[in-house]
């Protein structure tokens, strides 16, 4: 237990000492070494990167320098991360034997190893994080602490305003102040619906009722989403203190956190939080000197992507197959255990005691006029800059795809991104300038979802796209309801069929009657809205639907049963190089001749593709 | 004066009580809207989509058996697009189904092809995958296909919350989504009761008991075999059903002329069984009351509750009288007794048990279930499955005339039919047993406070001057509450009824089907139960012991009860048994 | 027979502990599920069968529980469980393709072992390494930025590792 006073100390003295993690002129004589330990550079070793630096550091016998994991940075392509404060120099893909070198050069001389620092799209080698384009169109509230603060260390947490805003809120503001500051800031829920936030507070808190619980929805299931497995990774104590602080707005004094099983180093860090939280006092009995108790649980999930539905979570948490409950009742009226409950997601609470601590109206000029402050994407797929950007609402999709993104590799075109994973829809090229809010996204058929946002290329089909995502719904369907254990699955048959060229003119309207029927009549969100990739794709795309069904043809050739492989003869230089690198020897001509692909060979394997110089091949 | 919620459904206003479904508003002005998955009391989950409505101001389609009426809703049933989403639910659900009417067990009386015929389905759009599923007919009560499931959960429902059971759930996700046991495995092996009162609510032929009409009728081609039938208290107040007759309406005499015109060789009724089961019952519980042994006494005249407790309390197997149930108890009666009177070899006897209940023919497979190698019953036919037979004989039943048990095991006193519905059997043993402890015939007969559809009833009667506490539970979760008091000592029962259906074997597993829609509409419960009083009203003798058959009986072979040979022919013990029988080596 | 009360000693050993850290509610259930799993690599049966008494519910019930959560597996995998992730950002990039490529070598499908127990194969929604895309791992141990000829190297090593 620490009092106040302590607490207090910590802060001061802390904050003094990591000064050279955000100020680039700090006057200090440390250096320290940040290495990302978030699962991505995880994956890559850079926990044997850690490992080398303090090994090497030792050897050496060189003080002042340490070592420190971090949460992600958020450039996840250019993992495994390094940069050293507080010269703020960024090292890209370090290898361990690596370690060596930045040590002796960039330490022990005093120089950059030039040929690990971080270059641009363009090519230019960038000094600091800062400089890189990745990161200029970039807000970070959220995503604040993450990579700048050892997620494993409490103090280095409190250093940075941590559990001030719980503080405050104890001892300065009434219960309906903290939920007309949530209310005022404009915060929605960042889980994919919108729903306002203090709205849901206010809810929640005017249930009569003696026990009420504050849920936390860590149940990322958007494959290809990971802004809340990194914001627990990062930074799991800003989750904990807005839990606290919307357990005194409600009345609830305990806490449920449900993360996936599947994030091992995000569940390590919270139980490690949640420990130190509860051995400073700032979780459990008579938090910061008042009458108000709190304390959370971590509940673990076991692979399955409905349970991020606020009432199959409830269910699971119970110990019970995680199929949603009817609504309504609302959570806020019966939720866990039948007792009022609040549930937010980790982003949304994420993002609580900034505007605690620096007042909604800060946090409500940020944004568009309905959709305030910042969102968080997990850009991936066919762009460049792979990785976690938060930007301000009403950020344009060609900002984020282009400036932040750095475009699409190898040169190919935009074709569509994909936001709001199997629950959203496909934006074609057309809406690149849409500025991304709630309303907006929703107005062109995707929605915000949980922030997975997948670019895709040319290359990509969207027939096989919606294939693959109602592939998902489908193995992912609780069962519960007709529409979506059956109609579904209807679907994903008929997608079947046209992506095999055995499809018809007819299916193209069985398929866009499920997909209204099962919107409008299934139980639950997934169910509700895993029509929306087909819908979406089936407006934007409606003629690679239409060559599917009735030319038994895909443009793209990933539909490898109705493919052609085909070579442009007015783009073909004649240089030959296809052929040598075809397997099946299916493409024929000599010398300078236009090479002709014999389709009867050719097992559309793409390989010819990939090594035309002239993008001739399609 | 309670409040009361107003709200407009098809332009029209109604007023409702709180916690009203819209379901239920609507049928309160006469709007029918389908379901499916619904079954009053028993399953509310909203997960069919048959029953949806739109209501204005709401995104979607709502479910109208779970939604609550609100002031002020304004709910649409019928319009154009509600309508056609009703029938794509049911085009799916028949998508993922056998298209088997013809040589359906439930065809004419199943849920789904009333839907289909009603929605006017001519194909199906929506063809697709099913999934291929073993059909479990291992157990001898209850065949489970799942091919035939939709998925209602009414079963599950049934099972678990009903009954307290749990032996088969919902397993796998999604499309793979199916109701099972644990495992996979046969309801034989696992911690099923057979009652059968997932087969009473499932709406399809997924469920339904394990016929043995061809091993019956091919006995009664058999020149050389007497075949016997004796029929439980409740098939006549159900039979009828099945034949179009009004619920509750008693049709003892067609029944027995429908049996014999069967072929059967005679037709007995085990309420005459029944009234040996209160002679020995009563007998026993008098000589337990006054030495205060093993009490409460609890009856052992429900194979479900039997199997029940064996597994789920063997601890308390001490209590359970350890009379036969009636049936058992007659079949015994007439291989030895009768057939030595009558001069046939018991051997070439088979006897035939028509019951309202498929543990029956679980309980008649028991291995202690016989006397001198002799088997005590040898086939046990449901009422639907008589009814069925009825049906292939092409007996018209509706106008068939009366006619009369054959004697000398045909006469039966109010006592036996009421064995038949909840409650039932711990009056009549009350009838007899005052008689014997106060050694008069009292005028006393009718024991109100066990009677009616409550789950539990308790009561305290005084007879000859002391008090007897008595409960007369049915259902099995009722069955634990009660056991649960007598393991804790909570309460202080001297005699205990337990009927493992709610409501007794009127509401049985094997007794005529009553579709979601009538089993809203209807108390089939009551009107079947008031069938069986009535025959008790209009009966002259109402107690047991009054029965001359009985009387002559003891005289001439059973000496009295609980004496020797009664331990022999109609008394049984009972023993743990294990919830699971699964392989469990790894 | 000794070996299966062999393993039925391990498992009761193993849930020795389980009684004493939980108690017997059915909230549990998943919690406890959770670490049998990790603890035995499968839910085996006879675990079940002391869970359901142990929690008192139906053992149907658990088994339910069991097969909606794809975590949870009811036979032990093999040696080596590859997973290779389907999530939409390694889909985009490529991961069908070594998906395909690993149910041929292995001649096995999502979700079964190969009949010398050696390998498994499992499909994953997203490892959280989508900067990597398309990944696959093995026992745990991520293959980043993969083609089927990387998985090509990996199964020969592995296969060859344990001939020798």
């Amino acid at each position: 237990m620490k009092t106040i006073e302590e607490i207090h100390k910590i802060r001061e003295e802390k904050r003094k000492e990591l000064d050279l993690r955000v100020n680039t002129s700090a006057d200090v004589r440390e250096k320290h070494i940040l290495v990302c330990q978030g699962t991505g550079c995880t994956s890559s070793k850079s926990p044997q990167i850690i490992e080398n630096f303090r090994k090497i550091l030792k050897q050496k016998n060189i003080e002042n320098v340490r070592v420190i994991k971090t949460g992600c940075f958020g450039l996840c392509a250019k993992g495994p991360i390094v940069i050293i404060r507080p010269e703020d120099t960024f090292y890209a893909m370090v290898k361990p034997e690596d370690c060596e070198e930045i040590i002796q050069t960039h330490i022990v001389e005093g120089n950059k190893v030039e040929r690990l620092l971080c270059k641009d799209i363009d090519g230019t080698k960038v000094n600091r994080l800062d400089e890189l384009n990745f990161y200029k169109k970039q807000k970070r509230i959220a995503l604040k602490n993450c990579g700048v603060i050892n997620p494993e260390d409490i103090d280095e947490y409190i250093a940075f305003d941590g559990y001030k805003a719980i503080e405050k809120v104890l001892k300065e503001m009434s219960q309906d102040d903290v939920i007309k500051e949530i209310s005022d800031s404009g915060l929605r829920g960042r889980g994919g619906a919108g729903f306002p936030t203090g709205k849901k507070w206010e809810l929640t808190k005017i249930v009569e009722g003696n026990q009420k619980y504050v849920v936390c929805n860590a149940d990322e299931g958007d494959p290809g989403a990971f802004m809340d497995r990194s914001i627990l990774e990062g930074d799991p104590h800003c989750v904990l203190e807005a839990m606290a602080i919307a357990g005194y707005a409600i009345g609830a004094n305990k806490g449920y956190i449900y993360v996936r099983a599947e994030y091992p180093i995000a569940v390590k860090r919270l139980k490690i939080a949640i420990d130190q939280a509860r051995d400073y006092g700032l979780l459990g009995k008579k938090i910061f000197d008042t009458d108000f108790d709190f304390d959370i649980e971590i509940r673990l999930g076991a692979g399955a992507f409905v349970c991020g539905e606020e009432t199959a979570l409830l269910e699971s948490i119970e110990g019970k197959r995680g199929q949603p409950r009817v609504k309504p009742p609302f959570p806020a009226q019966r939720g866990l255990w039948g007792k009022p409950t609040l549930i937010n997601n980790v982003e949304t609470y994420a993002n609580i005691t900034k505007i605690i601590l620096n007042g909604a109206n800060w946090y409500s000029k940020i944004g568009t006029e309905k959709s305030k402050g910042t969102k968080v994407f997990a850009l991936g797929g066919n762009v460049n800059n792979i990785g976690l950007v938060e930007v301000p609402m009403g950020t344009t999709l060609r900002e984020i795809v282009f400036d932040i993104g750095g475009g699409l590799p190898n040169g190919r075109e935009f074709k569509a991104a994909q936001t709001g994973g199997p629950s959203g829809g496909c934006i074609p090229k057309q809406h690149l300038d849409t500025p991304i809010d709630y309303e907006s996204l929703k107005e062109i058929g995707s929605m915000m979802g949980s922030g997975g946002m997948i670019i895709m290329d040319d290359t990509k089909c969207m027939v096989n796209l919606a294939r693959f995502y109602l592939e998902f719904t489908v193995s992912e369907s609780c069962g519960k309801c007709t529409p979506c254990r059956i109609g579904t699955k209807r679907m994903l048959e008929i997608l079947e069929k046209l992506c095999n060229g055995k499809g018809e003119k007819e299916d193209l309207e069985k398929l866009d009657k499920l997909a209204h029927m099962i919107a409008k009549a299934s139980v639950c969100g997934l169910g509700q809205c895993a029509p929306n990739p087909v819908i979406s794709t089936m407006k934007y795309f409606k003629e690679e639907f239409e060559e599917h069904a009735i030319d038994k043809n895909c443009r793209t050739s990933e539909c490898k049963a109705i493919s052609k492989i085909t070579i442009d003869k007015e783009k073909c230089k004649g240089c030959g190089l296809c052929q040598r690198s075809c397997p099946v020897n299916a493409i024929e001509g000599e010398g300078r001749d236009i090479r002709v692909i014999n389709q009867d060979k050719c097992i559309k394997c793409g390989t010819c593709l990939s090594n035309c110089p002239f993008k001739a091949i399609k | 004066m309670e409040d009361l919620i107003t709200l407009t459904i098809d332009g029209k206003e109604v007023k409702v009580k709180k916690h009203t479904t819209v379901l239920q508003a609507a049928k309160q002005i006469g709007i029918d809207i389908p379901t499916l998955c619904y079954l009053k009391e028993i399953n509310a989950v909203g997960d069919c989509r048959m029953c949806i409505v739109e209501i204005e101001g709401r995104r979607g389609y709502i479910p109208s058996c779970i939604q609550m009426a609100e002031e002020g809703m304004v709910v649409h049933t019928n319009t154009p697009e509600v309508m056609e989403a009703r029938k794509m639910m049911l085009d799916l659900i028949l998508s993922n189904h056998p298209q088997e009417c013809l040589t359906c067990i439930r065809s004419g009386n199943c849920e789904l092809q009333k839907l289909a015929i009603e929605f006017n389905v001519s194909n199906i759009e929506y063809e697709g995958e099913r999934i291929k599923h073993e059909i479990d007919d291992i157990s001898p009560s209850i065949v489970r296909d799942t091919n035939k499931c939709i998925l209602c959960r009414r079963c599950i429902s049934a099972c678990k919350k009903v009954q307290g059971i749990g032996a088969i759930d919902c397993v796998n996700r999604g499309f793979e989504s199916c109701v099972s046991t644990t495992g996979n495995n046969s309801l034989n092996n696992v911690n099923c009761t057979f009652c059968g009162q997932c087969i009473v609510a499932c709406p399809t032929g997924a469920l339904h008991e394990k016929e043995e009409i061809d091993n019956v009728w091919e006995k009664i081609k058999d020149p050389n075999t007497v075949v016997i039938a004796q029929t439980a208290p409740a098939v006549r107040a159900g039979l009828g059903e099945e034949f179009g007759m009004p619920i509750g309406t008693s049709v003892t005499g067609k029944m027995i002329t429908a049996i014999k015109r069967l072929g059967f060789d005679k037709v007995f009724d085990t309420n005459t069984g029944a009234d040996f089961t209160i002679m020995e019952e009563a007998n026993e519980f008098v000589e337990r009351f006054t030495k205060n042994d093993n009490l409460p006494m609890i009856t052992s005249c429900s194979p479900g509750w039997v199997k029940f407790i064996e597994t789920n309390f063997p601890n308390l197997l001490p209590h359970l009288s350890t009379c036969k149930s009636p049936h058992q108890m007659f079949g015994a009666l007439i291989k030895t007794y009768y057939a030595k009177k009558e001069n046939i070899d018991p051997n070439s006897i088979y006897v035939v048990s028509i019951m309202p209940c498929v543990a029956k023919k679980f309980e008649k497979s028991r291995p202690e279930m016989e006397v001198d190698k002799l088997r005590d019953v040898d086939a046990v036919l449901t009422t639907r499955e008589l009814a069925r037979m009825i049906k292939q004989a092409n007996i018209d039943f509706v106008n068939l005339p009366d006619d009369e048990f054959d004697s000398p095991m045909g006469e039966a006193t109010g006592a036996g039919a009421i064995f038949g519905t909840t409650g039932g059997v711990m009056e009549a043993a009350l009838r007899t047993a005052q008689d014997t402890l106060t050694g008069e015939n009292l005028d006393k007969i009718d024991f109100e406070a066990v009677r009616g559809g409550n789950g539990i009833k308790r009561a305290t009667v005084n007879i000859a001057g002391k008090d007897i506490k008595v409960v007369a539970a049915s259902g099995l979760q009722n069955a634990r509450k009660i056991l649960e008091e007598i393991e804790s000592g909570e309460a202080d029962y001297q005699f205990v009824e337990i009927m493992a259906c709610p409501g007794g074997c009127v509401m049985g597993g094997g007794q005529p089907i009553k579709s979601s829609k009538t089993r809203s509409e209807i108390d089939v419960r009551k009107l079947r139960a008031d069938a069986l009083y009535s025959i008790d009203e209009k009966s002259t003798l109402r107690k047991s012991h009054e029965n001359p058959i009985l009387k002559k009986i003891y005289e001439d072979y059973l000496e009295k009860p609980g004496s020797e040979i009664a331990e022999k022919l109609l008394h049984t013990e009972f023993a743990k048994r294990e919830k699971y029988n699964i392989d469990i080596e790894e | 027979m000794s070996e299966t009360n062999c393993g039925q000693r391990i498992q009761d050993e193993f849930l020795k502990d389980i009684y004493e850290t939980y108690k017997p509610e059915k909230d549990n259930l998943i919690q406890i599920l959770n670490e049998v799993q990790e603890h035995f690599g499968y839910i085996p049966k006879y675990t079940q069968l002391k869970l359901s008494e142990f929690l008192n519910m139906p053992m149907a019930e658990i088994f339910g529980v069991i097969t909606f959560y794809s975590r949870f597996t009811l036979e032990p995998k093999g040696k080596y469980t590859i997973s290779v992730c389907l999530g939409t950002a390694c889909f985009v990039k490529g991961s069908q393709k070594i998906m395909d490529r690993l149910k041929e070598r292995l001649g096995i499908e999502a979700g079964q072992t190969t009949e010398d127990g050696m390998f498994s194969i499992d499909e994953t929604r997203c490892v959280g390494a989508c900067g990597l895309a398309p990944v696959f791992t093995v026992n745990g141990e991520v293959y980043g930025k993969a083609t089927v000829q990387t998985l090509d190297k990996v199964l020969d090593e592995l296969e060859g590792g344990d001939s020798k």
